[in-house]
């Protein structure tokens, strides 16, 4: 292809891609610099409110906002080089927490973006096998299943796919929230009492259960497809050749299927890192936060109307640079696929 | 969800009342909207307000969070905002509300010297209704098992042991408890009953100490007898516990009284008393805040159309509106009849509780607290610990803001 005709399919796409991903990605990493900020005074005050029946009024001081001219309040930017990543970081909290007399990993574990970071983590290598082990079971039991049940097997398989994950969260949650019908259920099962929201690790294992079981489908529909492709001369010469049905599938069946594995494996660690809408529906926030979570709590405006923009500008930084990591062993292999392909 | 359908809800008393205007002194022709909490005095409010006609009413809860960036476009995407002593504060800070003086001069004839809520000499806001969380609890059980009606904190806790022990209720007592506003509540009005203070007089933290310990201790007490999925536990969520006799006490918001004597939804109709909050300490006063509910008219909007929203809002909170409504809240407008249900405000007021403070300064702390107060509740911190991390946090937000130098 002559450059010139390269250069008009990819230059739209080049374009909006340094537009949309580049140009905020540079900004946000500016913001994680920066501080802004309205600027105070310091006025003495008489505030009313009413009491029951009389009115009281105390006079105090207290701080507040400048405005200019226009009404508008002062606002003030200030660099603040790393400041903001030493605060998500705290450094001198991991030295004291390993040095004699600290508490190690637990002291670590306290400071929100560790934790946010364990969670998130555990959450992504939990879910990851199951959801990719699973939708091979399926894909593999649905193509032993006579083909006229097939359409509405698939139909009924992909159905928690389907639902919006906010909705299919606060569902699993009203299931077992209080005593509702799930907690009875286990109570009776037990013989104890049960509070699936009263400690962190039930919760978590809530999170998990409902990711694998909203993820799962996708990897089925991905690997049911490709089981299509399979060459069944192989198959069967496998099968001549006295493999067992455990053989057939290691040496045949997943070798096979090697390159729908790494795609859905990156699509899903991708998607897991990015947790946050279990945070939500299982409102989780006292015992577990993940990383997207943490940056969504720092946009969102506190009681004063002020919200921690530099913070999230730091700790979505953090987050990608963390995906970028855990999707280098994935991009390697399929770097090296490549390279041995041509 | 509940927004659209609130939304639905007031486009419809809109088309009914609008051609009517029966009840309204004048007829409304400016487009006037407002956004409110959802709770009933709103519902209330806005079907008065909605009678002068061109008036679309969004009734929310989560207007906290919609209300700061409505106000500060231009024009102001609402005209009049439902606020209390807390949520006024980020709409102050922005300076995105309008002094009413002339207003309030203009109109304001039949209002009590009370409802004006002056800020810096100014009249920023128009109060309507008083609210606080007070004790709440079932008189029949509590005679029943001969428990004398609590006073202080340690009272309750040994009527909570009493009803569990003799095994009519596992979980006597409900709180609200939820991580973020609630949990931060409930330490606020501990703490100040503890005699605590939040600040020192240059916006330092001051939550070391006895006071802080003390209110994170009994906090930690409280929840041994509430559901143990209490850092879930919001208003909704204790209501029902209450109204389904699954719990006996609690320290609950007034404007959530009339739910306990409904009888469509509540099984302990007429059996639930309102009280003052109980003490922290013996003798002191009752731990707990008064907050107001009131209006707010945007500072981003044309003259004339203040003018037109102040009238509206001011049909919406008149004597009418509360004869009709005289049950939903503690109103603080002409004509309002004090009944069973308003009891645990006036006895509470009456019990020495402060205001809560509309300041930054609060309103930063008490969002730190909300978070990290979760830590120590949930096991992971000590309370010398969790008041630590609270004054780091708040250092760091408060520099950010530029509350300390």
């Amino acid at each position: 292809m002559k450059f010139r005709t390269f250069a008009i399919f990819v230059g739209p796409s080049v374009v909006l891609m340094l537009l949309f991903i580049a140009w905020p990605l540079v900004s946000v990493l500016i913001d994680s610099f920066h501080v802004s900020r309205p600027v105070m005074e310091t006025v003495s005050v008489e505030v009313c409110t009413p009491g029951f029946l009389t009115q009281t009024c105390t006079r105090e001081e207290t701080i507040r906002p400048l405005v200019d001219a226009a009404g508008q309040p002062v606002t003030e930017r200030l660099y603040v080089g790393l400041e903001s990543y030493r605060q998500l970081l705290q450094p001198d909290v991991i030295a004291h927490a390993f040095s004699a007399g600290g508490k190690g990993l637990g002291e670590v574990l306290n400071i929100e973006f560790f934790r946010a970071l364990r969670f998130t983590i555990t959450f992504t290598l939990v879910t990851l096998p199951l959801v990719v082990g699973l939708g091979l079971v399926l894909a593999i039991a649905m193509n032993a299943v006579v083909a006229q049940l097939r359409g509405v097997l698939i139909f009924a398989t992909l159905l928690p796919f389907i639902i919006t994950p906010v909705i299919g969260a606060l569902s699993i949650r009203w299931l077992f929230v209080g005593d509702a019908v799930l907690t009875n259920f286990l109570e009776w099962l037990t013989g104890h009492p049960v509070a699936m929201f009263a400690q962190g690790w039930t919760i978590e294992i809530l999170m998990y259960t409902y990711r694998v079981w909203h993820v799962a489908p996708f990897a089925f529909i991905i690997f049911y497809a490709g089981l299509q492709t399979l060459d069944q001369d192989a198959l069967e010469s496998a099968i001549v050749d006295g493999a067992s049905r455990w053989e057939r599938l290691r040496l045949v069946i997943i070798p096979h299927l090697a390159p729908l594995i790494i795609f859905v494996s990156l699509i899903h660690l991708m998607d897991a890192y990015r947790v946050f809408d279990e945070v939500i529906g299982f409102s989780s926030q006292a015992h577990v936060i993940s990383l997207q979570y943490l940056t969504f709590n720092f946009l969102m405006p506190d009681q004063t109307g002020g919200r921690a923009v530099s913070r999230a500008a730091a700790s979505s930084m953090l987050t990608m640079i963390g995906i970028v990591i855990l999707l280098i062993p994935l991009l390697a292999r399929t770097w090296r696929d490549h390279k041995r392909g041509r | 969800m509940l927004t659209r359908r609130l939304l639905a809800v007031s486009a419809a008393t809109m088309a009914f009342a609008g051609p009517a205007a029966a009840a309204c002194s004048f007829r409304n022709t400016v487009p006037i909207r407002s956004l409110s909490a959802a709770f009933e005095a709103w519902k209330a409010v806005t079907t008065a307000m909605a009678e002068c006609g061109n008036v679309s009413s969004e009734l929310d809860q989560e207007f906290r969070r919609k209300q700061p960036d409505a106000f500060a476009a231009n024009p102001a995407l609402y005209h009049i905002g439902g606020v209390s002593n807390g949520t006024i504060v980020p709409l102050l800070n922005a300076n995105t509300i309008r002094p009413l003086d002339d207003l309030v001069a203009k109109y304001g004839q039949n209002l009590n010297p009370n409802q004006l809520i002056r800020i810096q000499g100014r009249v920023m806001a128009v109060a309507m209704m008083v609210n606080a969380q007070h004790f709440m609890y079932r008189e029949d059980l509590l005679q029943e098992l001969s428990i004398a009606a609590p006073q202080t904190w340690d009272d309750v806790l040994v009527a909570a042991e009493k009803i569990r022990a003799s095994g009519k209720m596992q979980h006597p007592l409900a709180a609200t408890m939820r991580t973020g506003f609630d949990l931060s509540q409930e330490f606020v009005n501990l703490f100040l009953g503890f005699g605590g203070r939040f600040t020192n007089p240059d916006n330092t933290p001051a939550l070391r100490g006895e006071a802080g310990t003390r209110t994170l201790e009994m906090m930690r007490r409280i929840a041994g007898y509430t559901d143990p999925n209490f850092l879930t536990a919001d208003s909704t969520f204790v209501q029902r516990q209450m109204q389904q006799g699954r719990s006996a006490m609690t320290n609950l918001w007034a404007s959530r009284a009339a739910a306990m004597d409904n009888p469509a939804e509540s099984t302990v109709a007429g059996k639930v008393v309102m009280a003052a909050a109980p003490a922290a300490v013996p003798g002191g006063p009752s731990a707990t805040t008064l907050w107001w509910d009131g209006i707010v008219i945007a500072r981003n909007i044309p003259d004339a159309e203040a003018d037109a929203a102040f009238r509206v809002a001011m049909e919406g909170i008149d004597e009418e509106m509360v004869r009709a409504n005289n049950d939903v809240a503690v109103w603080l407008i002409r004509g309002y009849r004090p009944t069973r249900l308003s009891q645990g405000v006036v006895a509470s007021a009456q019990g020495r509780a402060p205001s809560y403070p509309s300041t930054p300064t609060m309103g930063l702390m008490s969002s730190i607290i909300g978070e990290r107060a979760a830590d120590f509740m949930a096991g992971r911190r000590s309370a010398a610990e969790t008041l630590a991390d609270i004054e780091t946090a708040y250092v760091s937000r408060a520099r950010e803001q530029g509350l300390i130098r």
